[in-house]
C-alpha cells in the first residue's frame, strides 16, 4: 500500500452498500423463509465482511503476503469448524459395545 | 546511510519506510489471524449449541431488541467509514482532518458501548442474565424451550460472552485510537510515515467485522414474524 489514495467517493459508496445490506438483513428477519433465513443472513454478512476487508482494510492494494496471511487465518478457522462439526456429526456412526454401559450412549453435548 | 537520520519515523533496523510499513502490516495481519481463531472458537461452539437447542436459542434471541442491535451495527459501520477517512487524511498529510476523523471514530465507538450498556441494563431488568435470578418475566421459556430454562440460559451465556468479549475489544480499540490521536497532535505523522494510523485502522475494522457477524447470529435467530 504505497501511493494509491482511495477516493472519498469510493469509501462513501462502500459505506452506502454496507447500510443497504444492513437494512436487508434486518428486514429479512420479519419475512418467513424458514431455514433459508439463516443462509441469506450469513451470505449478507459475508459480503459485508468482504466489502470492509477489500476497501476499508485496503486488501485490494495490499501485497500477496498480506492476502496469504488472511487466507491462512480463514483456513485455520475452517479446520476448527470443520473438525468440530465432523466430531458431532459422526457420533452415532459407531456404537460402544453393549458391555461398556447400561445406558444409551450420549449423542448430545 | 545519510537518508536514515533524515527519514522521520524510520527505525534503524529497516532499510526504508516501505519495508518498515510492510513489516508492521504483516505483524497486525498475523495478529488479526489469531483473533479470527479467538472469536472463531466462540462462534464454533455457538454454532454447535444453536444446532442442538435451536428453539431455545430462537426464543432467547427474540428477547433482544432488533432496534438497538441494528442501530449499533449502523454506528459501527459508520465508525469504519470515519476510520478509513482518517487513514486517508493521514495519507494526504492533513493533520487536522486526521484528528477530527479519529475523534469521530472514537465517539462512534463510545456510542456503541453506551447502547450496549442500555441493552445490558435491559437484560438485568428482564431477568435474563444467566445465574442472576434467571426467569424472563412474562415469558414462559420453559414451555417453548425443550429441556427447560437451562437451554435458554445457555443462549444468554453466549450472548454475554460474545458481546462482552467484543466490547472489551472495542474499549481497547478506543484506547489505541486515543494514543494515535495524541501522536497526531504532536505532529508525528507525515505523508511518508503514517503506518500506525493504518495499523490501528486494521484492528478497528476487524472488530467491526466481528460485530457484522454477531448481529444476525445473536439478534435475528428464528425471525420475528
Amino acid at each position: 500500500m504505497s501511493s494509491h489514495i482511495v477516493p472519498f467517493k469510493t469509501y462513501f459508496k462502500v459505506f452506502l452498500a454496507l447500510l443497504v445490506l444492513l437494512a436487508l438483513t434486518t428486514g429479512m428477519a420479519y419475512v418467513d423463509l424458514g431455514g433459508f433465513n439463516t443462509v441469506i443472513a450469513l451470505v449478507i454478512a459475508f459480503v459485508k465482511m468482504l466489502l470492509v476487508m477489500l476497501f476499508f482494510m485496503h486488501l485490494r492494494q495490499s501485497s500477496a503476503l498480506m492476502r496469504t496471511v488472511v487466507v491462512a487465518g480463514f483456513f485455520w478457522l475452517a479446520i476448527l469448524i470443520g473438525l468440530t462439526y465432523s466430531d458431532y456429526s459422526t457420533r452415532t456412526w459407531i456404537q460402544p459395545p453393549q458391555s461398556w454401559s447400561s445406558s444409551a450412549p450420549a449423542t448430545h453435548p | 546511510m545519510a537518508e536514515h537520520s533524515q527519514q522521520a519515523g524510520l527505525a534503524h533496523q529497516f532499510e526504508n519506510l516501505e519495508q518498515q510499513r510492510e513489516t508492521a502490516f504483516l505483524g497486525i495481519w498475523i495478529f488479526l489471524a489469531t483473533e479470527i481463531m479467538f472469536f472463531g472458537g466462540l462462534f464454533a461452539s455457538y454454532t454447535i449449541y444453536r444446532y442442538f437447542y435451536y428453539s431455545a436459542f430462537a426464543e432467547g434471541s427474540r428477547i433482544l431488541s432488533v432496534f438497538w442491535g441494528a442501530l449499533n451495527t449502523g454506528v459501527l459501520l459508520t465508525s469504519s467509514l470515519t476510520m478509513a477517512l482518517s487513514v486517508r487524511a493521514a495519507q494526504l498529510g492533513k493533520r487536522r482532518r486526521l484528528m477530527i476523523f479519529l475523534v469521530l471514530t472514537m465517539l462512534l465507538g463510545t456510542t456503541f458501548l453506551g447502547i450496549k450498556g442500555i441493552e445490558y441494563h435491559d437484560k438485568f431488568v428482564e431477568h435474563v442474565v444467566p445465574g442472576i435470578d434467571f426467569a424472563p418475566a412474562g415469558r414462559v421459556l420453559a414451555e417453548v424451550a425443550p429441556g427447560g430454562l437451562g437451554h435458554a440460559q445457555l443462549y444468554f451465556i453466549f450472548y454475554f460472552a460474545m458481546t462482552g468479549v467484543h466490547a472489551i475489544h472495542m474499549i481497547i480499540g478506543i484506547g489505541v485510537l486515543l494514543v494515535i490521536l495524541f501522536q497526531a497532535k504532536r505532529g508525528k505523522f507525515t505523508t511518508q510515515y503514517f503506518a500506525p494510523v493504518e495499523v490501528a485502522g486494521l484492528y478497528w475494522h476487524f472488530v467491526d467485522i466481528v460485530w457484522i457477524f454477531l448481529f444476525p447470529l445473536l439478534y435475528l435467530v428464528g425471525g420475528r414474524y
